[in-house]
């Protein structure tokens, strides 16, 4: 492991001082807590909260600010924040127009966002939650805990953050974030895995030769592994999974966002983009916007992940509102 | 009869197993999850062990509470609920108890699995802590109603968790992250299903250093 590091046991905690110490007009840090809530809060509006295992950085306090969200909560490296953490948060944000709680699909995140907002309540904060699931890879049925909320989860803070500084009520924006999580679809692909400090090793193995698709942002192993190929036939096969489940139809708008997993350089986020849009232009369907960096990454894995968000003219309106944080200006 | 010296040295000897095991426990997540199972049970224990000194004066209820406590607030992920959510559980049905009989221990334990059963809305067979869980406690039951000492109860009711650790290789996960991999996680043992087998493992020593 070849790391910028002083202490495995550290990370999160000097990852946050130095974020501070970078952006001190954007992020404060409550005292004795690992949260990061906005400089500038604004009161009178719905206050919004995320988080979720630290690693995926900017996700999520890089989006804390006008916009986006209030506060942002990360946890251990690719672990749940605890219960204690969110709901510092939610006290720490919550402008008298209640907290919506933007919390992605897994097993971890799910409860201790509940044990937070339990507590929340039990001291009279109106708190709702919307969860994030965007991941096509994962099959939604009985059988599993459901879709993984992956990168589409950047532009619900997006969407749901514009709402929020229209004055909107706790419903409206809830509406309209579960709006966003109806019509957003990602998939993902690795190239290398990723090393968590605290294990020293990569999370998986992966040859010079191989890829592995329906990968999920924790370095945990994807759906399939094939041969690595040409960028255009990868791009082929993440867009044939998305447009199978999401349907779009000629004469539709959609935001795009081609996201890297922390390793991959924007060239080859680029090259990506350009056959998504080819593909895209083959079927009718009319990209409105476009987003390519790094927004949800997984540490020091190599890949990317290609999100789609179908919009309609409330969503078309929310997404080009004026959004100024650390990691995305609107 | 578990006296509160014993309840403290299996929450001791459990912390310790947590660190023993860490990376063992790692890697089984990072076969079927994301890889952090030990890092954060050690990290939770680690905290408890720290807390633990100033305990000794409180009740067994206040202990397991402030343990449970310490867990949800330390060990993150889904683990700290789960077990968070099972030690204080157990705490809520010892109220102002001293020692426990070993049917406090069986109302402990199965307070306990309610718990976990209530946070993770999971159920016996879906590749989770309650494989093992469920088996042992059972196993103590049974063992206790035939007229067995706590300490051979507990020998069965780890034994029984260790065959549920078994057991988790053969199924599909359909709870957690491993839920993603369908197929692909048969063949592999839960990593949580392990840790609480390591806690049976713990409990059954505690009890036969006392010499019961």
């Amino acid at each position: 492991m070849k790391k910028f590091i002083n202490d495995v046991e550290n990370v999160e905690n000097e990852m946050l001082e130095g974020i501070v110490l970078a952006h001190p007009e954007y992020v404060t840090r409550l005292p004795g807590f690992d949260v990061l809530v906005r400089t500038d809060k604004k009161v009178g509006k719905v206050a919004i909260v995320s988080g979720g295992g630290s690693g995926h950085e900017p996700a999520h306090g890089g989006f804390v600010g006008k916009g986006m969200l209030d506060g942002a909560v990360p946890g251990a490296i690719f672990t749940s924040p605890t219960p204690d953490q969110v709901f510092e948060a939610i006290k720490a944000v919550d402008a008298g127009k209640g907290v919506l709680l933007v919390v992605k699909n897994y097993t971890g995140d799910i409860m201790n966002f509940e044990m937070a907002a339990e507590l929340a309540e039990a001291e009279g904060i109106k708190v709702a939650n919307v969860v994030t699931n965007d991941d096509v890879a994962v099959e939604d049925s009985l059988y599993t805990t459901g879709r993984r909320g992956v990168a589409g989860t950047i532009l619900v803070h997006k969407i749901a953050g514009a709402k929020a500084e229209t004055g909107a009520s706790i419903e409206e924006v809830h509406a309209t974030a579960e709006k966003v999580i109806a019509n957003v679809r990602t998939m993902g692909v690795a190239l290398k895995p990723c090393t968590v400090p605290a294990a020293g090793k990569p999370g998986f193995e992966l040859s010079d030769e191989e890829m592995e698709l329906g990968i999920g942002i924790h370095g945990e192993p994807g759906t399939e592994r094939k041969p690595i190929q040409k960028a255009d036939e990868i791009v082929n096969y993440l867009m044939d999974r998305i447009l199978k489940d999401m349907k779009p139809v000629a004469g539709d708008e959609v935001a795009v966002m081609i996201n890297g997993a922390g390793a991959t350089p924007p060239m080859e986020l680029y090259i990506l983009n350009r056959r998504v849009q080819q593909i895209l232009a083959e079927k009718g369907v009319k990209v409105f916007k476009t987003f390519v960096g790094d927004f949800m990454t997984s540490i020091d894995m190599a890949g990317a992940s290609i999100t789609l968000l179908k919009l309609d003219a409330e969503l078309k309106e929310l997404l080009l509102a004026e959004a100024d944080t650390i990691a995305f200006k609107m | 009869m578990a006296t509160k010296a014993e309840v403290l040295d299996f929450i001791r000897i459990y912390g310790d197993k947590m660190a023993e095991h860490r990376q063992e426990l790692t890697d089984f997540d990072q076969a079927i999850g994301d890889g952090d199972h030990g890092i954060n049970m050690n990290r939770g224990f680690k905290a408890v062990s720290e807390k633990l000194p100033t305990l000794g004066d409180k009740n067994i209820d206040d202990i397991l509470k402030a343990v449970g406590m310490t867990l949800v607030s330390t060990v993150g992920g889904a683990s700290g609920p789960l077990y968070g959510t099972a030690f204080m559980k157990a705490g809520t049905v010892l109220k102002g108890k001293e020692e426990l009989s070993d049917q406090d221990v069986i109302s402990a334990f199965e307070e306990g699995v309610g718990g976990i059963k209530f946070r993770g809305k999971a159920v016996q067979g879906e590749k989770t802590i309650l494989d093992s869980m469920i088996p042992a406690i059972d196993a103590i039951k049974k063992s206790i109603s035939e007229g067995n000492s706590m300490t051979v109860a507990l020998e069965a009711g780890e034994k029984a968790a260790w065959e549920g650790v078994e057991y988790t290789k053969t199924i599909i996960a359909t709870k957690g992250r491993a839920s993603y991999l369908g197929e692909r996680s048969i063949g592999h043992q839960d990593p949580g299903a392990t840790s609480m087998a390591y806690l049976f493992q713990a409990a059954k020593e505690a009890a036969k250093k006392s010499g019961k």
